[in-house]
C-alpha cells in the first residue's frame, strides 16, 4: 500500500448493498486497487439444527436457507435423500418439480434485471421488470399456494399436482412472459445508455473464471460452457431440449445478456414440460428412516451451481448436511473483477453476481445475551416487547392506539 | 466399459493401496477412501491427469476420534470424484488445496471455523463464518458441540 493510498469499509450494512457483508477497499484516489470480503453477517446454524431434526422437518428448514431459490435449495437436498434410500421418484413428479425450477428461474432472473438496473440508475427498467415478475408470481402462487418458499417437494416426489386449468393458465401466462422478454432483449441488446455503462465493466475473463471456480451465468457470460442441468442432468432435464447460453464479452453487459437469454430458454422448457408431463401417481411412499449411506446432488440454480451433500446414518435423522450455495464460488471473483475499476462501478459489479449472501452464509438459534438461556418468543410478547421498547425510548402510540381502537390495546 | 469404471481403474492401477477403496455408486458419482499421508499425491494426480478441475465443494464430517473431509471434484461432463480422507481431532492437519483452487479459500475457512479443522498453508485473511469474537476452541459443527457450550457473554464481549 501506497503512501497516498487509503482505505474504505463498505457494509456490513451500507446502502449500496442489499444484504450484509463487508468490504474493505484498498482506493488510489477513485480507483480500487485491492479487496478484501467478510462474509459471516447471515451464518445461521442451519447445517447444525438439519442433524438435530427429522428429515421431514429439514426439507422446511432447507427451504428457508434461501428465500429466491427456495426450490433450488429443497429439491438439491431432497435428491440426495431419494438417491441413499434408492427410491424410484414417479416421472410426473420429476416433471413437476423442473417447471417449478423453471418458474423459480423466471421470477429470479426478472428480479434480478430489476435490480441491475436500479444500480445503474435506470429505474424505469426496475418498475417494467418487477410489475411483469408479478405474472410469474401469481402463477407460483396458484400452483403452490405461495409466492416464494412454495415446499413444493417432499421425500419422494410432489405434494401438488397440476391440473388441466394450471396448465392452460401457465401457458397464458408464459406467452404474456415471453412478450415481454423479447422487449428486455432489445432492450439490453440496443439500448445504447446500457450497452456504454456495463460493457468492460467487472471484467472476468475465460481463463479466470475457470481459474477462480466461477458458477452459473456469471460463468456462462465469460464463455464457459457449463450448466449442471445439461452437464449432471437431474428432475426431467435428460428429457428436454434446451439450449445452454453462454456469451463472450466476459463483463457485467454479458451477464445481463446471459440472463435475458436464459429466460427465453425457460420458456421453452417450460412449454415442453407441459407439452410432454406423463400421466400417473405424483409420489411414492418413503420410509420414515433413511438407510446408512451418503449422496452428493447438484443443481442448476439461477445463480449457479448448488451443491448438497447428505450422509445418512440409519435414524430418522442425518449424520450430515452439508450446503455450498453458489454465491460462495462467486463472491470470491468480485474481488477480481473490480481491481482497477472505479469505486463508482462496485454496485453494479456485485449485484451482477447476482449475490445471494443468505444462502451462501445459512443458518440460529435465538438466545437472552444476559442469561444465555434459550428464548423464543411469541407473536403478542414480541409485539409488547417493542411496544415497551419503544416507550422506554420516548416514543409512545398507546393514545393513537386507543382512538383508533387498534385490537390488543 | 463406462467412463466411471475407467476412472476407478485409472486410480487403482497408479495407486495399488487404492484397489478396495473406490465405489462407483451410480453414473457420475465415485467415492474414494484416501489414507492421509498419500492425498496430496492422489488429488493432484486426479486434478492433473484425470481433468478433475472443478471443486464443487469440501464437506467436513465429524466422525468421534477423527475429522473427514470429502474433497467433491468434477469433471466438466458432470462426473464427480468424492475423494475422503481423515485425521485425528487436534493432532493432525490438512493441506491446503488453494493452489489448485483459489476457491478452496472459503471451504477451507469453513473447515476451520466449523469443524476445527487445521489446514496447512491456508493463506492469512478474514475467518468464515463465524463472528470475529467467536470463543476460541468452539467448533459448532463437531457432535459434542452445542449451544449450551456457548458463553454468549464473551462473545458480544468480544464483538
Amino acid at each position: 500500500m501506497h503512501s497516498h493510498d487509503f482505505q474504505i469499509p463498505i457494509g456490513p450494512q451500507h446502502p449500496a448493498l442489499k444484504e450484509p457483508e463487508s468490504f474493505l477497499l484498498t482506493m488510489h484516489g477513485e480507483k480500487i486497487t485491492s479487496m478484501t470480503v467478510r462474509l459471516g453477517y447471515n451464518h445461521r446454524g442451519i447445517e447444525k439444527a438439519c442433524e438435530a431434526q427429522s428429515y421431514i422437518q429439514d426439507i422446511y428448514l432447507i427451504e428457508r436457507v434461501c428465500g429466491i431459490c427456495s426450490h433450488s435449495h429443497a429439491t438439491c437436498f431432497i435428491q440426495a435423500i431419494e438417491e441413499i434410500a434408492g427410491l424410484a421418484v414417479p416421472k410426473r413428479a420429476l416433471y413437476i418439480r423442473t417447471l417449478i425450477a423453471e418458474l423459480e428461474r423466471v421470477h429470479s432472473h426478472l428480479l434480478w434485471l430489476g435490480v441491475a438496473g436500479h444500480e445503474i440508475g435506470f429505474d424505469t427498467l426496475l418498475m417494467y421488470t418487477w410489475r411483469d415478475r408479478e405474472v410469474v408470481m401469481d402463477i407460483l402462487a396458484l400452483l403452490t399456494g405461495n409466492r416464494v418458499n412454495y415446499s413444493m417437494n417432499t421425500i419422494g416426489g410432489v405434494r401438488r399436482d397440476i391440473t388441466a386449468e394450471q396448465k392452460q393458465e401457465i401457458l397464458k401466462a408464459t406467452d404474456t412472459l415471453e412478450e415481454r422478454t423479447k422487449y428486455y432483449i432489445q432492450i439490453a441488446t440496443e439500448e445504447t445508455t446500457i450497452i456504454k455503462r456495463l460493457s468492460g465493466v467487472g471484467m472476468l475473463l475465460y481463463d479466470d473464471a475457470v481459474n477462480l471456480g466461477a458458477v452459473g451465468p456469471t460463468a456462462r457470460a465469460s464463455g464457459v460452457d457449463r450448466d449442471i442441468r445439461r452437464d449432471d442432468p437431474y428432475a426431467a432435464y435428460g428429457e428436454l431440449k434446451f439450449n445452454v447460453i453462454t456469451d463472450k464479452h466476459c463483463d457485467v453487459y454479458g451477464r445481463a445478456v446471459v440472463r435475458v437469454l436464459e429466460l427465453m430458454e425457460s420458456y421453452k422448457i417450460i412449454r415442453q414440460v407441459l407439452a410432454d408431463m406423463p400421466e400417473g401417481p405424483i409420489t411414492v411412499k418413503a420410509p420414515r428412516k433413511i438407510p446408512a449411506g451418503e449422496a452428493l446432488s447438484r443443481y442448476e440454480a439461477p445463480r449457479g451451481e448448488d451443491v448438497h451433500y447428505v450422509k445418512a446414518n440409519g435414524t430418522d435423522r442425518p449424520e450430515r448436511v452439508k450446503v455450498r450455495a453458489p454465491t460462495l464460488a462467486n463472491v470470491q471473483v468480485v474481488a477480481h473483477m473490480l481491481k482497477d475499476r472505479y469505486l463508482a462501478d462496485m454496485p453494479i459489479v456485485i449485484a451482477a453476481i447476482d449475490p445471494c449472501f443468505s444462502c451462501t452464509d445459512r443458518l440460529t438459534s435465538l438466545r437472552d445475551s444476559d442469561s444465555g438461556s434459550k428464548n423464543y418468543m411469541t407473536w403478542p410478547a414480541l409485539r409488547s416487547y417493542s411496544i415497551e421498547w419503544h416507550r422506554k425510548q420516548g416514543i409512545d402510540f398507546s393514545d393513537l392506539n386507543k382512538k383508533f381502537k387498534v385490537p390488543g390495546n | 466399459m463406462s467412463e466411471e469404471d475407467n476412472i476407478k481403474q485409472q486410480l487403482t492401477e497408479k495407486f495399488a493401496f487404492l484397489s478396495e477403496k473406490i465405489t462407483v455408486k451410480r453414473a457420475r458419482r465415485i467415492f474414494a477412501d484416501i489414507p492421509l499421508a498419500n492425498f496430496p499425491e492422489v488429488f493432484d494426480y486426479a486434478v492433473k491427469q484425470l481433468k478433475f478441475s472443478i471443486l464443487a465443494a469440501i464437506t467436513g464430517l465429524d466422525e468421534g476420534a477423527t475429522l473427514g473431509f470429502i474433497y467433491h471434484i468434477a469433471r466438466e461432463n458432470g462426473i464427480v470424484l468424492n475423494l475422503h480422507t481423515s485425521t485425528v481431532k487436534d493432532k493432525q492437519a490438512i493441506k491446503t488445496v488453494t493452489g489448485y483452487f483459489p476457491a478452496a479459500d472459503a471451504y477451507e475457512r469453513e473447515l476451520v471455523d466449523l469443524f476445527g479443522a487445521q489446514v496447512e498453508g491456508l493463506p492469512q485473511g478474514n475467518r468464515y463464518p463465524l463472528p470475529d469474537g467467536w470463543p476460541a476452541n468452539q467448533f459448532p459443527l463437531r457432535k459434542d458441540w452445542n449451544v449450551e457450550m456457548l458463553d454468549k457473554k464473551e462473545v458480544n464481549k468480544n464483538a
